[in-house]
């Protein structure tokens, strides 16, 4: 049942899966960061108020995120054929994935960032600090711990939408799942994948927490 | 080194516009020790921060180091800021930062090499007495220790004045002298001129030069400590330096006299004498002595016997020997 030809299959699955997850991850914060410093400093009560581009921002994020992401991977299909030439395979999975995955990373940031004592940034205003200085140096260092579990759960969150990608050809385990485990009736090659999704769900979550943990200063 | 001019500030709120300050007029010496003191809500920690304009004055001027804080653009203010250090009653220090760290942040700010920064951070934990917690972090330390660390971190940029708000209103009796007794170091070596806004009557005993107390806004008195010690005029002054005048009124039924000692007299036993001499009882219904810029002052309210002839000569006794008193009223 489980020949070599399968297992090989599978250790590419698990590869594809790690590779969309990672890279879409990385780039749903390259995007999602500065969204979430933006929001969470032009809040009326934020270092630099700004609440017309807060409203914007908020209004139109809340729009991506009203959107399933099944019907959102199809719906921007030409868009990514437009950026990377093709709508199959991983690669082409991790366009969809950033577009679903930088608005809620952007409200993750956003939360966490509010989290930070506002004594502190006062505190850092007294000093005289100006808004960016304020941002690196206060803002995410102070809120580095939060930081890193939001983004454990972005990565399992988005392992999830990678695998659903299956259904339109997206790579990965979702794939094999939708192929072997939907279409051939294999049960056994479904209940793999879904064990190989779990284990990995679990190992990143594990290790965010871990690192969310050490680098906390202040239960120790 | 800092005038306030017909300083107001309002706060919007859902229930229409509130005055916190009104009218605020005050000035501040070079290296003094200066007090505001006021109950809970009379607008204190708004004053204070109007000062460096973490809040935006309605109206008024705010002028320190003969610079006019509201002509300063928003890059000035922040230069403007780097000489002014503030401490706050929450320590408010970066979680996540060694003390060490911490007191360099400022630095940081200021664009000051590294290694500098590092040097000077060192030497001011030192002055504060934390040079065994330089790597500790802000949750390893206890409430007094954070404070210290606050403070150093305050002086980082040489300021030329440290603003305090309720610095010690978390801090226990112990720790809030020894930490009073810092500041108080600081201000007679570096020179710092230092702004205390208290609630606690001690602070402004133990350590300031003058006071200005407010009630609701408004500023209802000001002037050397030990002359608001010896003849508060303000309601709100002698509510905060008598706390105990509820328990005077239900123990008053008859005349009463306030003595107030100067720095001589109060180690005589002069009640003793009086009542020898006058042959009056009279009963001690609050007592209070201090020691204010190393001198005792004191004072005591007394319950006089009831007979003018035994009053009379208690008063002639008193300006005998110089001592000042005055008849209270009962409802003090």
């Amino acid at each position: 049942m489980f020949d070599t030809g399968m297992l090989e299959l599978l250790g590419k699955g698990i590869l594809e899966t790690l590779y969309m997850t990672v890279v879409s991850t990385a780039l749903a914060y390259v995007f999602g960061l500065p969204l979430g410093v933006v929001l969470c400093i032009t809040d009326k009560n934020g270092v630099f108020p700004i609440p017309a581009v807060n409203k914007l921002l908020g209004f139109i994020i809340n729009f991506l995120r009203s959107v399933p992401f099944l019907i959102l991977l199809v719906f921007i299909l030409p868009f990514t054929r437009a950026i990377v030439g093709t709508t199959i395979g991983s690669t082409a999975t991790i366009v969809p994935l950033v577009v679903a995955a930088f608005p809620f990373v952007a409200r993750m940031v956003e939360s966490s960032l509010k989290e930070v004592d506002g004594g502190v940034i006062e505190a850092a205003q007294s000093m005289g600090s100006s808004t960016f200085q304020i941002v690196y140096k206060v803002l995410i260092p102070e809120a580095k711990p939060s930081l890193i579990v939001g983004a454990a759960i972005a990565i399992t969150t988005i392992l999830g939408h990678s695998a659903m990608a299956g259904f339109v050809g997206g790579g990965g385990l979702g794939t094999i799942a939708v192929n072997y485990g939907y279409y051939r009736y294999q049960r056994d090659v479904m209940t793999v994948t879904v064990i190989l999704l779990v284990i990995i769900v679990q190992v990143f979550q594990e290790i965010g927490m871990r690192i969310a943990r050490l680098s906390d200063k202040r239960i120790k | 080194m800092i005038v306030l001019r017909n300083l107001c500030k309002t706060f919007d709120t859902s229930e229409g516009k509130i005055e916190v300050l009104k009218n605020i007029n005050l000035k501040i010496k070079k290296g003094e020790i200066f007090g505001i003191i006021g109950l809970s809500g009379a607008g204190k920690s708004t004053l204070v921060r109007c000062i460096n304009l973490l809040e935006k004055p309605a109206s008024g001027e705010i002028i320190f180091d003969s610079m006019h804080m509201g002509d300063l653009s928003s890059k000035e203010l922040l230069k403007v800021r780097q000489s002014m250090g503030m401490v706050f009653q929450s320590f408010n220090l970066l979680q996540q930062r060694t003390a060490l760290r911490n007191v360099c942040y400022p630095l940081e700010i200021a664009w000051v090499p590294k290694d500098e920064a590092r040097a000077k951070a060192i030497k001011l934990l030192e002055l504060v007495g934390l040079s065994d917690k330089l790597n500790a972090y802000p949750s390893q330390l206890s409430g007094g220790q954070k404070q210290r660390v606050a403070i150093a971190r305050a002086l980082a940029t040489e300021p030329k004045v440290l603003l305090c708000d309720e610095i010690t209103s978390a801090l226990d009796p112990n720790t809030t002298r020894s930490i009073l007794e810092l500041l108080q170091n600081i201000n007679r070596t570096l020179g710092v001129t230092i702004l205390i806004i208290t609630h606690e009557m001690e602070v402004i005993d133990q350590i300031c030069n003058r006071v200005a107390v407010i009630h609701e806004g408004k500023v209802v008195e000001t002037g050397e400590v030990r002359e608001v010690f010896l003849r508060p005029r303000s309601d709100t002054a002698k509510q905060l330096i008598l706390p105990k005048g509820k328990e005077i009124r239900n123990m008053t039924g008859k005349r009463c006299l306030r003595i107030i000692f100067d720095g001589n007299s109060a180690f005589e036993p002069i009640i003793s004498n009086m009542t020898l001499e006058c042959r009056a009882v009279v009963n001690i219904l609050y007592a209070n002595t201090k020691s204010i810029d190393g001198k005792a002052y004191g004072e005591m309210l007394l319950q006089l016997p009831d007979d003018d002839v035994s009053i009379k000569r208690i008063f002639a006794y008193l300006d005998d020997k110089g001592i000042f008193y005055k008849e209270e009223e009962l409802n003090v």
